[in-house]
């Protein structure tokens, strides 16, 4: 069961919700892209439906809200530390089914690989997920083939339709919100994508041997190792910290944690001046097991939703399905009968 | 054979090396043209001209090898490619109705290229409609970027198109692109204090190479266009130099605003004994001096706040 809303409805709705959630959605940033006159669509605050940009595909995904670019997590002088406030109110994350996906990756990584990472479970304790029906997939998705299409569990469901805006919930308290904002009661679940253009294949037995394929030489040169498919990626997870003195007075300052990427030079870098992984095609072979290979060995399931997001942001056209479906020859190629 | 060059050439029609033929100039304001245009120009050159087209190098087009007696004929089929580029005219009909004032050219600009800043096409035009026609000899061009494709340091007006470089640093990863694009690919105006880049708005000249090659949308671009003005460049015999940087930061409207004024600065104070009314607007400031120049040049122009004016300009080249 679910709820159809007029525009002035859902306004009213998203209006009452802000009293107690900060309302997160893909929003178009006019001109915010890389290029002269381009649009970024990435996650912001909204206020209001027409806010939430539902025809394209963020260029980057709701993973900024659990976990920034950058965080300061203490600041310091000599004699103490001070936390900075988190988010007062909760926030509410619209996303579609491969973004909810990602969440139980971030989860997996950040709340259950060890101790649970307080910095991220402060954030996480306090967010609730809308999904967006997404009835058709965009040219580089490939969520079907990574399982991610369809999604359970969320707390409220959304989607734009030519006759208003259909919303559900599973929850009582969410429903009733929902309902006393609606136009009418209706029958609604959320669409879900059943076929994609690009299809992926994982190969069977894919193993770290592969690391030995020669496909890898190829993006040596082709990839420029600057970290787009890391930042735009909803499931990667790495950081690193930086202790900052300020410059005006150098025994006080802050520790930050800031989103790292593995195609980025400095990843690897260790104390005594070591540094690994030096090619771009060895850095795009982490990234690539870790995504299809590695994580599931241990959490028994792909790190990789199948967004496409990485696709549409290489700078070089280095597809990233491309890549995966490459897997198969390699692994040929390694165990010796390609 | 009786005819009237001055008049020939003001139509745009140029007097040439073979005795009763000429050649039909096309003005294509920043070398931009609907295809659909093409047909008319090739009819001209089967039926009148000698077959060829020279593509010029101001991004125009120039029809050679037509006989005079051929020249009302000709402008009856230049009329649907002055109307289709909507340039000004006296009657329809009649062909150009000047060519002091070249045509406006312009590298391609953001329409196709990820390093310019604004549409140069666009802007192009929006010159040619506020100084053509003018018998003037004036010339502008248009460059999306500091890298200047366009060479509009050659020109009497070089216009280049800038982005004032917007840094949110919550979005900061540190990665370094923004330091090292800058410093490999562009000045040098970028250096990581305490992993952030920090941005010499002195050193800065807002080609947006930070922008373009930041990972995380830390860099944007300003929502404003920005432009550096360059003054007074020209080729040619006596003194050929470089355009020297007169405004940095400032907007289309101030650089439209200063090119009309300078049309009426050169009414003012061309030499009246010019060869053909035709001097390089450069000899006349030579001339009057530059504080003249700019006293015409500046009137009523509101610049941006955040403009910045060179105040001496001082051009160098050889002198023969």
């Amino acid at each position: 069961m679910g709820y159809r809303l007029t525009e002035s409805g859902i306004n009213e709705l998203l209006q009452e919700l802000s009293k107690d959630y900060v309302l997160f959605a893909p929003k178009r940033y006019e001109g915010g892209n890389t290029f002269s006159g381009v649009d970024c669509i990435r996650y912001g605050e909204i206020t209001s439906v027409d806010e939430i940009e539902t025809d394209a595909k963020s260029d980057y995904s709701f993973k900024e809200i659990l976990l920034p670019l950058s965080q300061t997590l203490f600041y310091f002088t000599e004699d103490d530390i001070k936390q900075p406030q988190s988010r007062q109110k909760s926030a509410l994350v619209f996303l579609r089914s491969c973004d909810f996906h990602a969440v139980k990756r971030l989860d997996e990584i950040y709340l259950r690989n060890g101790a649970p990472d307080a910095y991220y479970s402060r954030l996480r304790e306090r967010c609730r997920f809308v999904l967006i029906g997404c009835p058709k997939a965009f040219s580089t998705c490939y969520c079907v083939d990574m399982g991610t299409n369809i999604a359970e569990g969320w707390d409220a469901a959304f989607e734009k339709k030519n006759d208003g805006f259909y919303m559900s919930s599973p929850q009582t308290e969410l429903a009733e919100l929902i309902q006393k904002h609606s136009a009418n009661e209706t029958d609604f679940t959320p669409s879900f994508v059943a076929e994609t253009p690009v299809k992926v294949t994982v190969p069977d037995g894919l193993s770290v041997a592969v690391a030995k394929a020669s496909m890898w030489r190829e993006y040596d040169s082709r990839c420029i190792a600057c970290g787009r498919c890391n930042f735009a990626c909803p499931t990667c997870t790495c950081f690193s910290m930086q202790d900052v003195f300020y410059q005006d007075n150098g025994k006080v300052g802050e520790r930050r944690r800031v989103q790292a990427s593995c195609m980025v030079d400095g990843f690897t870098d260790v104390a005594g001046g070591g540094s690994y992984r030096q090619k771009n095609g060895d850095r795009m072979r982490f990234k690539t097991l870790h995504k299809v290979c590695d994580f599931k060995k241990r959490f028994g399931y792909h790190m990789c939703v199948g967004c496409g997001r990485c696709d549409d942001i290489c700078p070089e056209y280095i597809s990233f399905s491309h890549i995966i479906n490459r897997l198969g020859d390699a692994m040929k190629e390694v165990n010796g009968n390609g | 054979m009786d005819i009237n060059t001055k008049k020939l050439m003001k139509n745009a029609f140029r007097v040439t090396k073979e005795r009763g033929h000429t050649a039909s100039r096309i003005r294509i304001p920043g070398g931009h043209l609907d295809v659909t245009l093409l047909p008319f120009i090739q009819e001209i050159a089967q039926k009148y001209g000698n077959g060829t087209i020279h593509i010029t190098v101001r991004q125009g087009l120039e029809i050679p090898g037509i006989k005079f007696e051929d020249i009302p004929k000709v402008n009856a089929l230049l009329q649907p490619i002055i109307s289709g580029i909507a340039t000004r005219q006296e009657a329809p009909g009649t062909g150009y109705p000047a060519s002091g004032t070249r045509n406006v050219s312009a590298c391609i600009g953001n329409r196709v290229c990820p390093y310019a800043c604004y549409d140069t096409t666009g802007l192009a035009q929006r010159i040619e409609d506020a100084v053509y026609p003018n018998d003037l000899h004036f010339k502008i061009a248009l460059t999306g970027c500091p890298n200047d494709c366009a060479k509009v340091r050659m020109h009497d007006f070089g216009i280049i198109g800038m982005t004032l470089p917007q840094f949110d640093s919550s979005r900061c990863a540190s990665c370094g692109a923004c330091e090292r694009y800058c410093r490999k690919k562009s000045v040098g105006a970028i250096s990581m204090v305490n992993n952030r880049p920090n941005r010499s708005a002195q050193k800065c000249v807002g080609c947006g190479e930070c922008v373009i090659n930041c990972p995380t949308r830390a860099w944007t671009r300003s929502k404003e266009q920005y432009f550096r003005l360059v003054l007074l460049g020209r080729t040619g015999k006596r003194n050929p130099r470089l355009a020297v940087d007169f405004i940095k930061w400032t907007d289309a409207d101030s650089i439209i605003k200063i090119i009309t004024n300078t049309y009426d600065y050169v009414k003012e104070y061309i030499d009246p004994s010019a060869p053909g009314g035709k001097e390089h607007i450069g000899y006349i400031v030579d001339r009057t001096g530059v504080q003249e120049y700019l006293k015409w040049a500046m009137k009523d122009v509101k610049l941006p706040s955040c403009a910045e004016i060179e105040q001496t300009l001082y051009w160098g080249g050889p002198q023969y």
